[in-house]
């Protein structure tokens, strides 16, 4: 951001090193510790085998020729990035519009609304999802209210324990990581290129086809990556909503570190895991430059 | 008025009503949590039973679940002291220590938008269990600076950010050292935000679940006594209290936090793009 490049200091301030070293010290190891230690205390561990022991024995790619080989990795696998890439793209398309509305028709109301969006977010996490548990039950609310209304005779149990189920509550639960990055993307846009585009005779439907969305698209990517990054490592959902039909990858990462207690082996998903979302930031970041970022 | 700009309003008007809707979508399941809560019934159905405190009153004098309450207390108010304090220094090394280190520190801090929990709980079980401290209340801090570390960069960042650099650069040009500058005028220009920040940090800790459920010893966090009360059905309306009772503490610390965030600045910054845009903001 401009704002942030403009903040840079004079280069002729220096600073001593004491106070460097001080500063830098908090982050640094927290950064460098838990981030990265940790994560390539993972990527070892995904190349040993399991003896029980914590960081296993020998030197094998034996864990990643069974995620590779077992279609049932593959099932999960591919499960696990179609429903994310439902969920993203039902929280991005659904988020735009709301975007939309904030940065350019909202007036006084907008800090208001912006807040409103966002507050969701600080909630539990658990009780949201909690939250549809309820509506979808067999017993629930949906099933209750549809019964009540005479709409139907008696409770179905379509609701619960269906992949559907897991797409709506992760794009309930992550619907206010799509909204922020859009509305900013929307709203850095200069109102002059717009005024441009009508003053040569364009209509609103093209202005914004032509002009506002392509300059929104690194919002849009990015609001699709915040998304996509939670869900796809989702177990908490799949386990509360889904049933057995929906098991996603982090539900088998989870219990490689539980039941199975194979943390190898559960290292070696996670790696897999990481790699798939380095390949779709990689994706993005191409897109993003296809669109020329202004972030 | 041109009929072009009668359209975009009365699109303005469909978008507005839009925007309501949608808002009912992202409140309405959350607000049917206190709704049955007052509901004199196990079940959480309509017809709605009657009204009644009871379930509330199954909250007190529960001792499992104010030991996990005081757990969740202590660990957010730790984790959340350590994320704003990584956050402080991170961001501001970052804009004015003009160093890759510096760089470096603060992107791999906002790393953990790109990792999924259940990757950050694993590895940091594994890290854990190899420094000996296993599964336990000081492994769940650690987890939970993680997680909010993301937010607390973003938060101070564009508040150090919002302070004319020309306030700085009067502060050094005047004699003081980087220290005295940094926590005699920096820091007390940018305290709302830094309230703000610990406030959302703790909120983040206070509710987490898919870290800690990896890293909890033998004593459990408000989220983890919540999971476990879910498979009986017995004690779903409790949960649906005590939900109650934690949604109504973060909608008021998130407001509090949102008022401290804008206060001090300018008029033109208080719109300015709120922090958490930077969520997705990449390197």
């Amino acid at each position: 951001m401009s704002t942030i490049v403009a903040a840079r200091p004079s280069p002729e301030t220096r600073i001593s090193p004491v106070f460097r070293f001080a500063m830098l010290l908090p982050g640094g190891l927290v950064t460098f510790f838990l981030i990265l230690f940790a994560l390539g205390l993972v990527l070892f561990l995904a190349f040993r085998s399991n003896d029980g022991s914590l960081l296993g024995a020998g030197l094998t790619a034996a864990n990643f020729v069974t995620v590779a080989t077992d279609p049932l990795y593959w099932t999960v696998t591919l499960r696990s990035l179609v429903i994310a890439g439902l969920v993203t793209l039902a929280t991005v398309a659904t988020a735009y519009p709301v975007a939309y509305y904030l940065a350019f028709h909202a007036g006084r109301r907008r800090n208001l609304l912006l807040f409103l969006v966002t507050l969701p977010f600080w909630t539990s996490y658990l009780l949201r999802v909690f939250a549809w548990k309820i509506v979808l039950a067999y017993n629930g609310v949906l099933n209750s209210a549809f019964i009540e209304s005479g709409l139907w005779s008696e409770p179905t149990l379509a609701f619960l324990n269906t992949p559907a189920a897991v797409v709506v509550t992760l794009a309930h639960a992550y619907a206010p990581f799509a909204i922020l990055p859009i509305y900013v993307a929307l709203d850095t846009i200069p109102k002059s290129l717009l005024e441009a585009a009508s003053d040569l005779g364009a209509r609103p439907f093209t202005s914004f086809r032509r002009v506002v969305l392509p300059n929104s698209m690194p919002g849009v990517l990015a609001a699709a990556l915040v998304v996509f990054v939670p869900t796809v490592g989702d177990y908490v959902t799949p386990a509360m909503v889904g049933g057995p039909a929906s098991t996603m990858i982090g539900t088998l990462i989870q219990s490689q570190f539980g039941k199975a207690n194979d943390w190898p082996f559960g290292a070696a998903l996670s790696v897999c895991v990481m790699l798939v979302i380095l390949c779709v930031v990689l994706v993005a970041r191409g897109a993003d430059r296809r669109f020329g970022s202004r972030t | 008025m041109s009929a072009a700009r009668k359209a975009a309003n009365a699109g303005g008007r469909w978008l507005g009503l839009y925007v309501l809707a949608y808002l009912v979508f992202l409140y309405l399941p959350i607000l049917l949590i206190p709704l049955f809560s007052f509901n004199d019934s196990v079940q959480a159905a309509f017809p709605l039973q009657g009204f009644t405190l009871g379930w509330y009153e199954t909250l007190y004098g529960n001792p499992a679940l104010s030991g996990a309450l005081a757990n969740s207390l202590v660990i957010g108010v730790v984790a959340a002291s350590g994320a704003t304090l990584c956050g402080i220094t991170v961001s501001y090394m970052d804009l004015y220590g003009r160093s890759p280190l510096a760089a470096t520190i603060s992107a791999l801090a906002r790393l953990p938008i790109l990792i999924p929990g259940v990757i950050v709980g694993i590895s940091l079980l594994i890290l854990v269990n190899l420094i000996g401290l296993g599964p336990s209340r000081v492994a769940i801090v650690l987890g939970h600076i993680l997680v909010a570390l993301p937010t607390t960069v973003v938060v101070m960042r564009s508040r150090f950010a919002a302070i004319p650099k020309t306030i700085r650069e009067a502060a050094l040009d005047l004699g003081a050292s980087d220290w005295t500058t940094f926590r005699r005028v920096m820091l007390p220009l940018s305290l709302p935000a830094v309230l703000s920040a610990f406030m959302l940090a703790f909120l983040t800790s206070f509710d987490e679940f898919i870290v800690v459920f990896f890293l909890a010893g033998t004593e459990p966090t408000l989220p983890l006594y919540i999971w476990s009360q879910l498979r009986f059905p017995r004690s779903l309306p409790t949960v649906m209290a005590l939900g109650t009772v934690i949604l109504t503490i973060s909608f008021l610390i998130a407001t509090l936090a949102e008022i401290l965030r804008h206060r001090g600045l300018a008029p033109r910054a208080a719109i300015q793009p709120e922090p958490q845009q930077r969520r997705g903001e990449r390197k």
